[in-house]
């Protein structure tokens, strides 16, 4: 049941994800990328991590996505495959080269997989109830990690001011 | 069936009492709306001193259905110029999230149905420990509606109802979930259920232990933040008729706005049902509670509902800049101060 569950999820990501860069309406594409993060946060459920699976929500596909939207909507009237937006030297001779080096990577991707060792996850009750536990992650968050934390949040401030101040207007209408 | 039973299946009775809840939740929901829609009309013609619908069966209360019988036979209209696929989508991402959301609200304790049952049932679609954050995770699915109802149906009204939705909503998830976040404190837990549970007793016999008494500006916030998230009178900008026509459900008719309809009132339900497990003790009530519970929990949601509908006759709208600056300098600061000052009290008193 578990597997099969796991196999649709997958299949849905995989699916939404070559839609994404497939797609040829940008509105389309931010669409297929939540449905995409739906399905991963389906796997998170599916690892007894209920938590990073509601956060997964919460912040990708809710926040970060409502953010892509009004960009597409807001600055981007064009479709795709509009002739002027793929630049000619992305088009013929650089195609064959980038197939190739493609096929390269993946071929490498596969054998580093291939030799990995294999430890099937096991679900054991102690590292499920941490991974799980919100109280467990805020102690750490707060405690072991707090560090890390303050530093991303003042790096979130920065880059919030640095985005106000590129953005603002002077207040005669002249640009900053 | 020769000799063969369900449970060879791996279907036990378990199984089928919790689809029938699932099935019943739904149907319940999707009553209660076509009950609100008439309950606004009734409502709101007597407080402008008339009679309201009063044809359509008792008192009007068929009034619904044969609205809804009438919006199904309507031609399905599309704009020439709309994006088809997504305009089919959005009126059913509204629903469907709508519906969603309220399947982690718990509206009663545990029933065997007079003894009808093995094992006792839970009176709520799931119990997941993180409860209050699913509610949060599905009403920020739910703007998507919205949005791609208002970008895809690519008319001006449309369009900027879908924009100011947005804006509203984002604005005010913040107080929203700020406002809940010092119930979560107070509660230790994330589970509705257990939410519910930390409420019982009473203080000196009289007052209940509902968190609405510990929390009195937390509820404020939450009720005001939750009218704003609902798109409802006084803040119904998405949909203001004298500028926006109907916003972004403009382009919209037959079923697929009747659609949007539903998801609106179902919202409304949801946002009530939670305010009531949160702040009101949900189905906690002074007698009966064990069996009678869901009754307890319906008369609060109704309670609230009725005042929802009594405000949007009573209060006229604000203006669009007077809607984001209560939100982000009045009701925002207000939550992180109620939040920071329920912290320290919990830190205080243990």
């Amino acid at each position: 049941m578990d597997l099969i569950v796991f196999y649709v999820l997958a299949g849905v990501i995989v699916l939404a994800s070559l839609g994404v860069v497939s797609s040829r309406n940008p509105m389309h594409s931010v669409m297929l990328l939540i449905v995409s993060f739906g399905a991963l946060a389906g796997l998170y459920v599916l690892l007894d991590a209920p938590f990073s699976a509601v956060t997964q929500m919460i912040v990708y596909a809710g926040a970060i996505m409502v953010l892509f939207i009004f960009v597409v909507m807001l600055l981007n009237q064009h479709r795709e495959d509009d002739p002027d937006v793929i630049p000619p030297s992305l088009l013929r001779p650089n195609l064959r080269a980038g197939v190739l080096f493609s096929l390269l990577l993946a071929f490498q991707i596969a054998w580093f997989l291939s030799r990995l060792p294999i430890h099937p996850f096991r679900g054991d009750a102690g590292t499920v109830s941490t991974v799980s536990s919100v109280a467990e992650i805020g102690k750490a968050l707060f405690t072991t990690h707090s560090f890390a934390f303050e530093v991303t949040s003042v790096l979130i401030l920065v880059s919030m001011v640095g985005a106000i101040v590129i953005a603002r207007k002077e207040p005669d209408g002249r640009r900053q | 069936m020769g000799g063969l039973s369900l449970a060879d299946f791996g279907i036990d009775q378990a199984l089928i009492a919790h689809l029938v809840l699932i099935f019943v939740v739904f149907q319940a929901l999707v009553l209660t709306s076509a009950f609100m829609v008439w309950m606004e009309r009734k409502v709101c013609a007597y407080i402008q001193d008339r009679e309201g619908p009063n044809r359509v069966g008792p008192a009007g209360l068929l009034q619904p259905f044969a609205d809804v019988i009438k919006l199904v036979f309507k031609e399905d209209l599309r704009p020439k110029a709309a994006d088809a696929f997504l305009f089919a989508i959005a009126p059913i991402i509204s629903t469907a999230t709508a519906f969603a959301a309220f399947a982690v609200v718990p509206f009663g304790g545990e029933t065997t149905l007079f003894g009808l049952l093995e094992q006792p049932l839970r009176l709520e679609v799931t119990d997941v420990n993180v409860g209050v954050l699913v509610i949060f995770a599905v009403a920020s699915m739910g703007v998507y509606g919205i949005v791609l109802a208002g970008w895809s149906s690519n008319s001006k009204y449309s369009l900027l109802g879908g924009l100011r939705s947005s804006a509203q909503m984002i604005s005010y998830e913040l107080s929203y979930g700020l406002s809940l976040v010092a119930v979560i404190m107070l509660a230790g837990s994330l589970s509705l259920r257990e939410i519910v549970m930390n409420q019982a007793g009473a203080w000196w016999h009289v007052i209940p232990k509902w968190y609405v008494f510990l929390q009195p500006l937390g509820f404020f916030i939450y009720m005001t933040a939750g009218v704003a998230e609902t798109n409802r009178a006084p803040f119904d900008f998405p949909e203001a008729e004298q500028e926006l026509v109907a916003g972004y459900h403009t382009e919209y008719s037959s079923m697929s706005f009747a659609l949007f309809f539903m998801a609106e009132y179902i919202n409304m339900v949801t946002v009530s049902a939670v305010a009531t497990s949160v702040y009101l003790g949900g189905w906690l009530g002074p007698f009966a509670s064990d069996t009678l519970g869901w009754v307890w929990f319906m008369a609060k949601v109704l309670l609230i509902l009725f005042f929802y509908v009594w405000m949007r006759w009573t209060l006229p709208r604000y203006r669009y800049d007077q809607l984001m600056e209560f939100g982000w300098k009045w009701l925002l600061p207000l939550a992180v101060l109620n939040l920071i000052v329920t912290a320290a009290l919990v830190i205080w008193l243990g």
